[in-house]
Protein backbone atom coordinates (compact mmCIF):
# COMPACT_ATOMS: atom_id res chain seq x y z
CA UNK A 1 0.00 0.00 0.00
CA UNK A 2 2.83 2.67 0.59
CA UNK A 3 4.82 1.44 -2.10
CA UNK A 4 1.27 2.48 -4.10
CA UNK A 5 1.49 6.12 -2.64
CA UNK A 6 4.99 6.70 -3.18
CA UNK A 7 5.06 5.21 -6.65
CA UNK A 8 2.02 8.00 -7.26
CA UNK A 9 4.30 10.68 -5.73
CA UNK A 10 6.94 9.85 -7.67
CA UNK A 11 4.48 9.68 -10.90
CA UNK A 12 2.95 13.43 -9.81
CA UNK A 13 6.87 14.61 -9.90
CA UNK A 14 7.70 12.62 -13.32
CA UNK A 15 4.66 14.37 -14.68
CA UNK A 16 5.79 17.87 -13.42
CA UNK A 17 9.71 17.01 -14.76
CA UNK A 18 7.82 16.05 -17.94
CA UNK A 19 6.22 19.54 -18.00
CA UNK A 20 9.43 21.50 -17.60
CA UNK A 21 11.12 19.61 -20.43
CA UNK A 22 8.19 20.44 -22.92
CA UNK A 23 8.84 24.08 -22.39
CA UNK A 24 12.51 23.47 -22.56
CA UNK A 25 12.14 22.00 -25.68
CA UNK A 26 9.08 24.54 -26.78
CA UNK A 27 10.26 27.46 -25.55
CA UNK A 28 10.10 30.41 -28.12
CA UNK A 29 12.78 32.37 -26.63
CA UNK A 30 15.96 31.89 -24.80
CA UNK A 31 14.99 33.03 -21.34
CA UNK A 32 11.83 30.53 -21.56
CA UNK A 33 14.47 27.75 -21.67
CA UNK A 34 16.42 29.20 -18.97
CA UNK A 35 13.09 29.53 -16.39
CA UNK A 36 12.36 26.03 -17.52
CA UNK A 37 15.56 24.67 -16.46
CA UNK A 38 15.37 26.61 -12.78
CA UNK A 39 12.14 25.46 -12.29
CA UNK A 40 13.53 21.68 -13.58
CA UNK A 41 16.57 22.17 -11.14
CA UNK A 42 14.00 22.51 -7.75
CA UNK A 43 11.75 19.70 -8.84
CA UNK A 44 15.06 16.91 -8.56
CA UNK A 45 15.34 18.31 -5.57
CA UNK A 46 11.83 16.91 -4.06
CA UNK A 47 12.88 13.34 -5.95
CA UNK A 48 15.68 13.30 -3.54
CA UNK A 49 13.61 14.25 -0.47
CA UNK A 50 11.04 11.71 -1.47
CA UNK A 51 14.07 9.01 -1.74
CA UNK A 52 15.17 10.05 1.08
CA UNK A 53 12.04 9.43 2.91
CA UNK A 54 11.04 6.12 1.13
CA UNK A 55 14.84 4.58 1.61
CA UNK A 56 15.84 6.29 4.72
CA UNK A 57 18.90 6.85 4.00
CA UNK A 58 19.85 10.23 4.84
CA UNK A 59 22.51 10.85 1.74
CA UNK A 60 20.22 11.70 -0.83
CA UNK A 61 19.27 14.76 0.83
CA UNK A 62 22.78 15.46 0.42
CA UNK A 63 22.59 15.09 -3.27
CA UNK A 64 19.85 17.10 -3.20
CA UNK A 65 21.75 19.70 -1.26
CA UNK A 66 24.70 20.12 -4.10
CA UNK A 67 21.61 19.74 -7.15
CA UNK A 68 20.21 23.25 -5.43
CA UNK A 69 23.73 24.78 -5.14
CA UNK A 70 24.03 23.81 -8.69
CA UNK A 71 21.28 25.10 -9.96
CA UNK A 72 21.68 28.35 -8.45
CA UNK A 73 24.82 28.83 -9.66
CA UNK A 74 23.82 27.79 -13.69
CA UNK A 75 20.59 30.56 -13.28
CA UNK A 76 22.30 33.18 -12.30
CA UNK A 77 25.12 32.36 -15.11
CA UNK A 78 22.30 32.25 -17.22
CA UNK A 79 20.92 35.07 -16.34
CA UNK A 80 24.03 36.91 -16.36
CA UNK A 81 23.97 35.77 -19.87
CA UNK A 82 21.01 37.14 -20.98
CA UNK A 83 21.31 40.47 -19.77
CA UNK A 84 24.44 40.89 -21.94
CA UNK A 85 27.09 41.36 -18.85
CA UNK A 86 30.24 39.44 -18.42
CA UNK A 87 30.45 37.07 -14.83
CA UNK A 88 31.92 39.94 -12.57
CA UNK A 89 30.04 43.02 -12.81
CA UNK B 1 -0.64 12.40 14.68
CA UNK B 2 2.65 13.56 12.91
CA UNK B 3 2.46 10.76 10.27
CA UNK B 4 -1.20 12.73 9.04
CA UNK B 5 0.60 16.33 9.38
CA UNK B 6 3.65 14.76 7.37
CA UNK B 7 1.35 13.29 4.62
CA UNK B 8 -0.83 16.18 4.69
CA UNK B 9 2.43 18.75 4.02
CA UNK B 10 3.68 16.14 1.55
CA UNK B 11 0.26 16.04 -0.96
CA UNK B 12 0.31 19.71 -0.43
CA UNK B 13 3.94 20.11 -1.96
CA UNK B 14 3.09 17.68 -4.59
CA UNK B 15 -0.21 19.71 -5.47
CA UNK B 16 1.70 23.03 -5.69
CA UNK B 17 4.46 21.67 -7.74
CA UNK B 18 2.01 20.33 -10.23
CA UNK B 19 0.30 23.56 -10.32
CA UNK B 20 3.35 25.62 -10.90
CA UNK B 21 4.38 23.24 -13.62
CA UNK B 22 0.91 23.48 -15.59
CA UNK B 23 1.27 27.36 -15.09
CA UNK B 24 4.70 27.12 -16.75
CA UNK B 25 2.89 25.64 -19.63
CA UNK B 26 -0.39 27.25 -19.50
CA UNK B 27 0.73 31.15 -19.13
CA UNK B 28 0.90 33.52 -22.23
CA UNK B 29 4.51 34.83 -21.80
CA UNK B 30 7.79 34.66 -19.45
CA UNK B 31 7.31 36.92 -16.89
CA UNK B 32 3.71 35.50 -16.11
CA UNK B 33 5.69 31.64 -16.61
CA UNK B 34 8.28 32.93 -14.30
CA UNK B 35 6.32 34.11 -11.45
CA UNK B 36 3.76 31.48 -11.53
CA UNK B 37 6.15 28.47 -11.53
CA UNK B 38 8.69 29.97 -9.57
CA UNK B 39 6.14 30.97 -6.55
CA UNK B 40 4.38 27.78 -6.90
CA UNK B 41 7.58 25.71 -6.84
CA UNK B 42 9.55 26.90 -4.21
CA UNK B 43 6.29 26.65 -1.97
CA UNK B 44 5.21 23.09 -2.73
CA UNK B 45 9.44 22.05 -2.72
CA UNK B 46 9.60 23.53 0.84
CA UNK B 47 5.99 21.72 2.00
CA UNK B 48 7.10 18.81 0.43
CA UNK B 49 10.73 18.63 2.71
CA UNK B 50 9.02 19.80 5.62
CA UNK B 51 6.79 16.81 5.11
CA UNK B 52 10.10 14.66 4.83
CA UNK B 53 11.32 15.87 8.13
CA UNK B 54 8.03 14.97 9.41
CA UNK B 55 8.00 11.81 8.62
CA UNK B 56 11.05 10.53 8.95
CA UNK B 57 10.59 10.98 12.67
CA UNK B 58 12.82 10.49 15.66
CA UNK B 59 14.94 8.10 15.06
CA UNK B 60 16.55 9.68 11.94
CA UNK B 61 17.96 13.05 12.91
CA UNK B 62 20.29 13.19 9.47
CA UNK B 63 17.67 13.30 7.39
CA UNK B 64 15.79 15.94 9.16
CA UNK B 65 18.81 18.11 9.69
CA UNK B 66 19.74 17.63 6.15
CA UNK B 67 15.84 18.64 4.64
CA UNK B 68 15.41 21.52 6.59
CA UNK B 69 18.81 22.67 5.73
CA UNK B 70 17.80 22.10 2.11
CA UNK B 71 13.99 23.76 2.10
CA UNK B 72 16.20 27.00 3.93
CA UNK B 73 18.34 26.67 1.15
CA UNK B 74 15.53 26.58 -1.55
CA UNK B 75 13.90 29.47 -0.01
CA UNK B 76 16.84 31.92 -0.09
CA UNK B 77 17.93 31.00 -3.57
CA UNK B 78 15.25 30.56 -5.89
CA UNK B 79 13.32 34.32 -5.85
CA UNK B 80 17.38 35.14 -6.18
CA UNK B 81 17.72 33.48 -9.29
CA UNK B 82 14.28 34.05 -10.50
CA UNK B 83 14.73 37.67 -9.68
CA UNK B 84 17.71 37.47 -11.93
CA UNK B 85 16.25 35.60 -14.26
CA UNK B 86 13.28 38.50 -14.48
CA UNK B 87 16.11 40.92 -15.14
CA UNK B 88 17.91 38.96 -17.65
CA UNK B 89 14.79 38.55 -19.75
CA UNK B 90 13.80 42.00 -19.58
CA UNK B 91 17.61 43.69 -20.68
CA UNK B 92 17.65 40.85 -23.38
CA UNK B 93 14.44 42.39 -24.87
CA UNK B 94 11.46 39.38 -24.34
CA UNK B 95 8.02 41.45 -25.35
CA UNK B 96 5.62 41.35 -23.19
CA UNK B 97 2.20 39.76 -23.76
CA UNK B 98 0.22 41.94 -26.01
CA UNK B 99 -2.41 42.09 -23.18
CA UNK B 100 -0.17 43.63 -20.49
CA UNK B 101 -1.29 47.12 -19.54
CA UNK B 102 1.91 48.41 -17.86
CA UNK B 103 5.80 47.67 -18.05
CA UNK B 104 6.65 49.63 -14.94
CA UNK B 105 10.41 48.23 -15.11
CA UNK B 106 10.83 49.94 -18.55
CA UNK B 107 9.56 53.24 -17.11
CA UNK B 108 11.69 52.91 -14.59
CA UNK B 109 14.88 52.39 -17.23
CA UNK B 110 13.96 54.75 -19.73
CA UNK B 111 11.69 57.94 -18.13
CA UNK B 112 9.14 59.11 -20.68
CA UNK B 113 8.85 55.74 -22.39
CA UNK B 114 5.79 53.86 -21.31
CA UNK B 115 4.22 51.09 -22.56
CA UNK B 116 1.88 51.70 -25.32
CA UNK B 117 4.54 53.14 -27.30
CA UNK B 118 6.95 50.68 -27.13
Amino acid sequence: MTEMWYNAAFAVLVLCCAMCLYRIGRGPSAPDRAVAIDILGIVVVCFTGLLALKTGKDYYLNVGIAWAILSFIGSIALAKHLEGKGFDE
Amino acid sequence: MSEIVGTVLLVAGLVFNFLGCVGLIRLPDVYNRLQAATKCVTLGTCLLLIGVAVLAGGGAAPVIVKALLCMVFILITSPTAAHALARGAHASGVKLWEQSVADKYLEDREPGVTNEEA
